[in-house]
């Protein structure tokens, strides 16, 4: 009975996770970048959330209040990597150190309980009586399908084409007119406004706000890309692929808490999810290299 | 229209791998010219091309295009005047996104990209039209991936590109030196269809003798990074390769003859 509970509790953990997957998508699928900010900018929208709901301001509007910040801190990744020439590993690296110290100066601690505040999901239970599992899926798939349709939009129009192109071929870009620099920094800043988004939103689902809560999200969104692909595969249109990262964070959700009740610790998670990450990302290459081998005569 | 003057170059300056690309460029194109553009290997035509667009800052030197000074705007400044081949076809589109997709950002070349949809109903019909005229099939193709066709089509598809919103000028640099014979053939006409119809002036670099001499109405020599032969109009009509071979033997001193340009 624990585990169906651990499941579907799972399932409405990995839509809020979800949200983080779709940022992490947008640099490293769309703009073929591995933006590592993400550590830092998931935890950066935790603080926000936490240190705001403490002081008082609506729990929603902290939410929105985190996405800012996390799309200043896209920005400064972006900054640093098209005008300073930094590769973009670096400056998401430096983004990611610059934040432990940022986010700590925003709680004045390492940590901020949210014990006794409101939270979106307080909210939730309050006003429709839900209990804690069900307020935080139909928060996680609302918000989650307010940001799928506004991506859909935006990369159909003409700046996000210029930034998909980006991604695909930069050269074609600039030959066609398109400053390839601002396209990134744009990629940048919407992924980690929603990076920052997911953390807030995990921040109030937890009860607390950390310092510590980042780490690592980037491997645990490139597991949810990659088992969304798997899974679902790419097909259809673009909201297919967007909705298919959600999938894919709510199955590794589960993934992780099945392991964890059949005795894994969760001090091991972190090494598994590598794992799998390894994994799904080098079965193509390997079957590349081996679909191309002569069979022998 | 276009003028070069005096525009110099040099890459790694300062190191053991300096090289001269440009010693003091002059060019002055007229409205309408069809230029091609021959030398040996490292003469500097493929960066006269790319210094005109911009892909690298020139040293010395001014280029003016349509009278305006561009020789310090960024590539993607000067992108609205210019349509663009190069000779890898996987460099003139992008492989992940649908050939509508990519005409439409060809389309957008020098317009500011605003919020509005990225590509209009009247558009996907007057790209489908565009694309009947290179005979390919793509017409029926639009929502295909560009990863998927062959290098001709991609090759095509560029060209028709560039074109698409009308350049000031058409740089082409080798567009069929990566093609088979055959296909190198077709895109080759198509260029000559195109550049036509629309009166196109148009700079093309090519390795291939003879069709520098019956492509174009005019025909420039590079060696060492300057223009050291030119020539036009019923002189260039007569030419024949052995001419261009002595000619380029008497100026540079040196034996043109490489394996890629007999071959060819």
């Amino acid at each position: 009975m624990t585990l169906i509970t651990n499941l579907y509790s799972a399932l409405a953990q990995g839509t809020l996770w979800g949200i983080m997957a779709l940022g992490v998508y947008i640099t490293f699928r769309i703009l073929d970048i591995a933006d590592l900010s993400c550590d830092g900018t998931f935890a950066l929208g935790g603080c926000i959330s936490a240190v705001f709901i403490t002081r008082g301001v609506d729990p929603f509007l902290t939410l929105l209040m985190a996405l800012a910040a996390g799309m200043i801190a896209g920005a400064v990744t972006g900054i640093l990597h098209t005008r300073l020439m930094i590769p973009a590993i670096l400056a998401g690296i430096l983004t990611m150190i610059a934040l432990w110290s940022v986010n700590i100066r925003i709680m004045g601690g390492p940590n901020i309980s949210l014990l006794g505040e409101d939270t979106v999901f307080t909210k939730m239970i309050y006003s429709l009586g839900l209990d804690q599992t069900l307020a935080t899926l139909v928060v996680g798939l609302v918000i989650g399908i307010i940001v799928i349709a506004a991506l859909y939009w935006f990369f159909g129009t003409e700046i996000g084409s210029a930034v998909r192109a980006t991604g695909n071929n930069e050269f074609m870009v600039r030959a066609l007119g398109g400053n390839t620099d601002t396209a990134k920094v744009l990629g940048l800043v919407i992924s980690n406004g929603l990076i920052s988004l997911s953390g807030a939103l995990v921040a109030q689902n937890q009860g607390y706000g950390d310092i510590k809560m980042g780490t690592g999200s980037i491997v645990i969104g490139l597991a949810s890309i990659v088992i969304g692909e798997v899974i679902f595969g790419k097909r259809f249109n673009f909201a297919y692929i967007l909705a298919s990262l959600i999938g894919g964070s709510i199955v590794y959700r589960m993934i992780i808490s099945l392991v964890l009740h059949f005795g894994l610790s969760t001090d091991d998670m972190k090494l598994f999810t590598a794992i799998i990450v390894a994994i799904a990302l080098g079965i193509p290459a390997l079957k590349a290299k081996y679909s191309q081998r002569r069979t022998p005569a | 229209m276009l003028e070069i003057k005096n525009v110099h170059k040099t890459f790694n300056k300062g190191t053991i791998n300096e090289k001269k690309a440009l010693n003091g460029v002059d060019l002055k194109l007229q409205p309408g010219d069809f230029v091609t553009v021959i030398g040996g290997n490292g003469a500097g035509k493929s960066t006269m091309l790319n210094m005109i667009a911009g892909v690298y800052p020139i040293d010395q030197g001014t280029i003016l295009l349509d009278g305006k000074d561009i020789s310090d705007l960024p590539e993607y400044k000067r992108a609205y005047m210019l349509g663009r081949v190069f000779q890898d076809p996987m460099m003139g589109t992008a492989a992940g996104m649908e050939i509508q997709e990519n005409m439409a950002m060809a389309y957008r070349r020098g317009k500011r990209r605003g919020l509005s949809w990225g590509i209009t109903k009247k558009e996907k019909k007057m790209f489908k039209e565009k694309l009947a005229t290179l005979d390919l099939g793509l017409e029926e193709r639009m929502t295909s991936k560009v990863g998927l066709l062959s290098g001709g089509q991609r090759q095509a598809l560029t060209l028709l590109m560039a074109t698409l919103k009308k350049p000031s000028l058409l740089l082409l640099d080798e567009h069929t030196a990566a093609l088979d014979p055959k296909t190198a053939k077709k895109v080759l006409d198509l260029t000559e269809k195109i550049v036509a119809k629309d009166n196109l002036t148009t700079l093309m670099v090519t390795h291939n003798m003879k069709d520098a001499i019956n492509i174009g109405n005019r025909l420039i020599m590079m060696n060492e990074g300057r223009v050291i032969y030119d020539v036009s109009g019923q002189e260039k009509k007569n030419l024949k390769v052995p001419d261009l071979l002595k000619k380029f033997e008497e100026v540079s001193g040196e034996d043109f003859a490489n394996d890629r340009m007999l071959l060819s």
